[in-house]
């Protein structure tokens, strides 16, 4: 059957492996709902806005054409396996063990949908609500969601639930919070009567002083990130004081949540609202993304918490079963009321998140987080040893730290690449004062040679 | 594989068994010093996380076993309306993974990552030609984050010029809950205007609710009701001669590939939902991939960076002055968009418009053998899905629209959207997609019509359902009554 328009001839129609219906079965359709061609469907579009020409698209390719070219396509990016990386900055190269995709690329998780029929879905309702407890246990929180878009954005959303719990209208931003997170902070907030004012970093860390002399009566929250975007800890306990004091919250943004196996947890001092990326648990680059969003706060705050929720509950026979609940702060049911316009969060990444952290497990957390720490304080010291190269702050740090490079950290890393090594990301597009200073990640995935063998690289560099 | 009986089907921390491990590291192969060397000890942890420590075979066994207590497209019909399940080609899987893109940093130079700024422009120029837009951002992570942008943009627009009047935002009845939630996100007042009785927005009603305090109205069309807005042209007339701008939920964008062009109708900016028309899984609920396509007049605007091209090369382009800056870190949802890529050149051009024909082929066949044993709304050819009411079954019966979703469960489908369309009244949406063969049509068919005289035969059995799932009907007011949002320890 060929598909006829005024004037326009169109090619002979061609069964495709993903539309199953034949000629003969679209006769029958035809004639059960009593029309004489698929045109007659879309008779009441207008005329005037018809498109009267085919789209102009590539032809369509068969599969093996398909992987032939987007293999060429992936192959020119030098990706982490290609090369040695040391790049950090938000999204960090860690081993995800086997069985993470294995059992997350399950046809029946991937092509589920949102779990809104309980009874049928409970395999990814069990799954949130186990993710939401193994956050809680990470973080010291008291309740997290089931995910939000990214750790930006999650940062975000909570700096609008402070306006909203506090009824204060000024967030104080420490500058040593990863610029595009606070790009999508400023973002987030502008329409929205919320002033941003940057309080700036000193020796690698978060300025109490400033900060102290920054907080008033219109503060709704301080948001800080731990590990900082230099990789360095922040003075956490003493700046969650200063604002309480203030009558104001303290949100920790959170982008390497793996350091959490050895850090003491923001609920113990005194975070009240954690937004965390997830990527480093159990999920891939992607070039940057899809990653996942965190978002954990205490108890009392639950009903602001944007967000889906995943709930435990009983059926008609007094089974255990669970479910999307508190659906009222959603906008599916309060609308323009509600405290997100989130719907499709990250539920996916989610579910590897929680596999990546019951794989790990209590222990094994901890080692792989150690192991982080050190190689990255052996590098620091190896590479803050060669001549010209300085360590940029004397903060403690966890896997990333920053270095003052003798030349330009983008001339630096040219010369890397052609040593197959992923240099640190260059500073100076984001603060000028650092045009000189790179930011250095080592994780688990660096062996001591890979580390060794920069620092010889580094050492023959003039 | 479910729990016998009434157990409990254990959570992993259940498992939990004191030194045993899941997970294999190597040795540390650099010096081992004490950690409150590295660390001060005030920043310690003074206990791990309170994780499950379970074998490998554990974890394979525990999440295989929930993987059994799950439904996906990949076993059965999900006639859900308005998400568009269709098929999730298993090569997009296998493209996705390659390490060129999934062991991709996004901060590797440019120079390193063409490929990956190569497949961004290709799609750009696609979805912009599909959609009659002029360009695309990729940035959001899914329609809701879609329109966001949107608005953002499109406030932004009205800063620029001085309009600072326009402090509303026109939706339909009709409209997706993400619609006015947005609104609201980005401080605009909601105003909501009826549908007529065919269905179509009231063009009189958005006459007088539209002036120059608007600055925005957002439509979806084909509508939630699946149906064409016939008058387009008018409200296109009305809104933009009071110089308001369209804005386009591109959720319904199934219905109407190849065929019109949200650009033609006079849509200045649109979100797509890729998880939904371009086949990117939902993985239970996300992630989604939320590309918004606008004119020309809206391109200051974008979210940074943009790819641009320089001959052969492509770079990213941040000195954007007048970008709304940011709404994730990086790019976008990347994975995804080598999803839809994908599915993209699978397709061609014929091939797009098939998809949208089939659709709505599939959609008016089922609702030509359903509508004579429900309540009809609107009574018109739909396009990629329809909305029946469960109104008579209530009326006669008892028998609730839920009840009849649960009840479908019984069968081995997955019950249509309910409850939405607000407008309708004990609403069942239905979309078939493309991707269903007629026989599953006509399975499903046999099975709600089966249902509906069980309604009438044996209520009881209908309003208690659903019997065969893992897990009976739940109760959800002791969920929000009583959260219990995380797992502890029973002791």
């Amino acid at each position: 059957m060929t598909a006829r328009r005024k004037g326009v001839d169109v090619e002979r129609r061609v069964q495709h492996k993903y539309l199953p219906a034949t000629d003969a079965e679209r006769e029958e359709m035809l004639r059960a709902i009593g029309v004489g061609s698929v045109d007659a469907l879309f008779a009441d579009i207008p005329e005037t806005v018809r498109l009267d020409r085919p789209l102009a698209l590539p032809p369509a390719l068969s599969d093996p054409e398909l992987m032939a070219q987007l293999r060429a396509l992936a192959q020119a990016n030098l990706d982490c396996d290609r090369a040695t990386s040391f790049l950090g900055a938000g999204a960090y190269d860690h081993y995800v063990p086997s069985v993470v995709w294995h059992l997350a690329g399950r046809g029946e998780f991937l092509t589920a949908y949102t779990p809104y029929q309980a009874e049928l879905m409970q395999g990814e309702l069990q799954a949130g609500y186990e993710y939401q407890s193994m956050l809680c246990d990470l973080t010291g929180m008291d309740v997290a969601n089931a995910s939000m878009y990214d750790g930006a954005s999650a940062t975000a959303e909570a700096a609008v639930m402070a306006k909203d719990l506090t009824k204060r209208s000024e967030v104080l931003v420490s500058t040593a919070v990863h610029p595009e997170y606070r790009q999508v902070i400023r973002t987030y907030v502008s329409p929205l009567g919320i002033q941003v004012t940057d309080v700036p970093y000193r020796d690698g860390g978060t300025d109490l002083n400033a900060i102290e002399r920054a907080l008033s009566e219109r503060t709704a929250a301080v948001i800080i990130q731990h590990p900082n975007f230099f990789g360095s800890l922040e003075d956490a306990k003493a700046l969650a004081d200063l604002a309480h004091r203030a009558g104001a919250l303290l949100i920790c943004a959170i982008a390497e949540p793996l350091s959490l196996g050895i850090l003491k947890p923001p609920g113990a001092w005194g975070a009240d609202i954690v937004a965390g990326e997830g990527q480093p648990l159990g999920n891939n680059l992607n070039f940057g993304g899809p990653y996942l969003g965190m978002l954990a706060t205490r108890m009392e705050f639950v009903r602001r918490i944007p967000g889906r929720l995943v709930g435990a509950t009983v059926d008609t026979d007094g089974r255990r079963g669970f479910v999307l609940t508190l659906q009222t702060r959603e906008q599916h049911i309060r609308r323009e009321k509600a405290s997100s316009n989130i719907c499709t969060n990250e539920a996916l990444l989610a579910l590897a998140a929680a596999i990546y952290m019951a794989t790990l497990g209590k222990q094994g957390l901890r080692r792989v987080a150690e192991l982080n720490l050190r190689k990255a304080a052996y590098a620091k010291d190896a590479i803050g040893s060669i001549r010209g190269f300085e360590i940029a702050f004397k903060t403690p740090t966890f896997h990333e730290f920053v270095i003052r490079t003798p030349l330009d950290p983008d001339e630096l890393n040219r010369r890397l690449l052609q040593d197959n090594i992923l240099g640190g990301a260059s500073l100076g597009r984001w603060y000028p004062e650092l045009r000189d200073a790179w930011l250095l990640c080592v994780t688990e995935q660096r062996t001591r040679e890979e580390i060794d063998r920069l620092v010889d690289v580094l050492e023959g560099i003039r | 594989m479910t729990a016998g009986g009434t157990r409990d089907f254990p959570v992993i921390f259940e498992f939990s068994t004191p030194g045993r491990v899941g997970s294999s590291y190597p040795a540390p192969d650099v010096p081992e010093r004490a950690l409150d060397t590295l660390v001060p000890a005030e920043h310690l942890r003074d206990e791990p996380a309170a994780l499950p420590e379970v074998s490998e075979l554990d974890v394979v066994r525990h999440y295989t076993r929930l993987s059994h207590r799950n439904f996906s497209i990949d076993e059965g019909f999900y006639p859900l309306g308005s998400c568009t399940m269709k098929y999730n080609p298993k090569i997009h899987e296998d493209v996705a993974r390659l390490p060129g893109f999934s062991r991709l940093h996004p901060y590797t130079p440019p120079e390193q990552a063409q490929g990956a700024l190569h497949l961004l422009w290709d799609l750009e120029r696609l979805l912009a030609e599909i959609s009659g837009m002029d360009r695309v951002t990729f940035q959001p992570a899914a329609g809701a984050h879609g329109e966001l942008t949107g608005l953002l943009m499109i406030r932004a627009y009205f800063e620029s010029r001085g309009e600072r009047q326009r402090t509303k935002v026109v939706v339909p009845d009709s409209a997706h809950g993400t619609n006015p939630a947005t609104a609201a996100m980005v401080g605009y007042q909601v105003i909501t205007v009826k549908s007529d009785s065919r269905g179509n927005m009231d063009v009189d009603a958005l006459q007088a609710a539209v002036d120059e305090t608007v600055a925005a109205i957002m439509l979806t069309n084909p509508n939630t009701l699946g149906l064409f807005e016939e008058r387009i042209n008018e409200v296109e007339e009305i809104v933009h001669g009071s110089g308001a701008q369209m804005y386009m939920d591109g959720a319904n964008f199934n219905a109407i590939l190849g065929v019109t062009r949200p650009g033609d109708q006079g849509f200045d900016v649109m979100h797509f939902n890729l998880h939904k028309t371009f086949t990117t899984p939902h993985g239970g609920g996300g992630p989604g991939a939320g590309a918004v396509g606008v004119k020309s007049h809206l391109v200051p605007f974008l979210p940074v960076p943009v790819v641009e091209r320089d001959g052969d090369r492509f770079r990213l382009d941040t000195s954007r002055p007048k970008s709304i800056g940011k709404i994730r870190a990086f790019y976008g949802n990347f994975g995804n968009l080598v999803r839809a890529y994908t599915y993209l050149r699978s397709m061609g051009s014929a091939g797009m418009r098939q998809i949208a024909e089939t659709a709505v082929l599939n959609a008016n066949y089922m609702l030509a053998r359903l509508r004579s044993s429900f309540d009809l709304p609107y009574d018109r050819l739909c396009k990629h899905e329809f909305v029946l009411a469960g109104t008579r079954q209530k009326r006669q019966h008892g028998v609730t629209t839920k009840d009849i979703a649960k009840r479908i469960l019984d069968y081995g489908f997955h019950a249509p959207t309910i409850y939405f369309p607000l407008i309708v009244d004990e609403a069942i949406m239905i979309e078939p997609t493309e991707t269903e063969s007629k026989r599953t049509m006509d399975e499903f068919i046999e099975a709600l019509l089966a249902i509906t005289r069980e309604a009438k035969e044996n209520p009881e059995l209908v309003r208690t359902a659903p019997h065969t799932t893992p897990v009976k009907r739940l109760d959800e007011v002791r969920a929000a009554r009583h959260p219990d949002l995380r797992w502890k320890p029973r002791r």
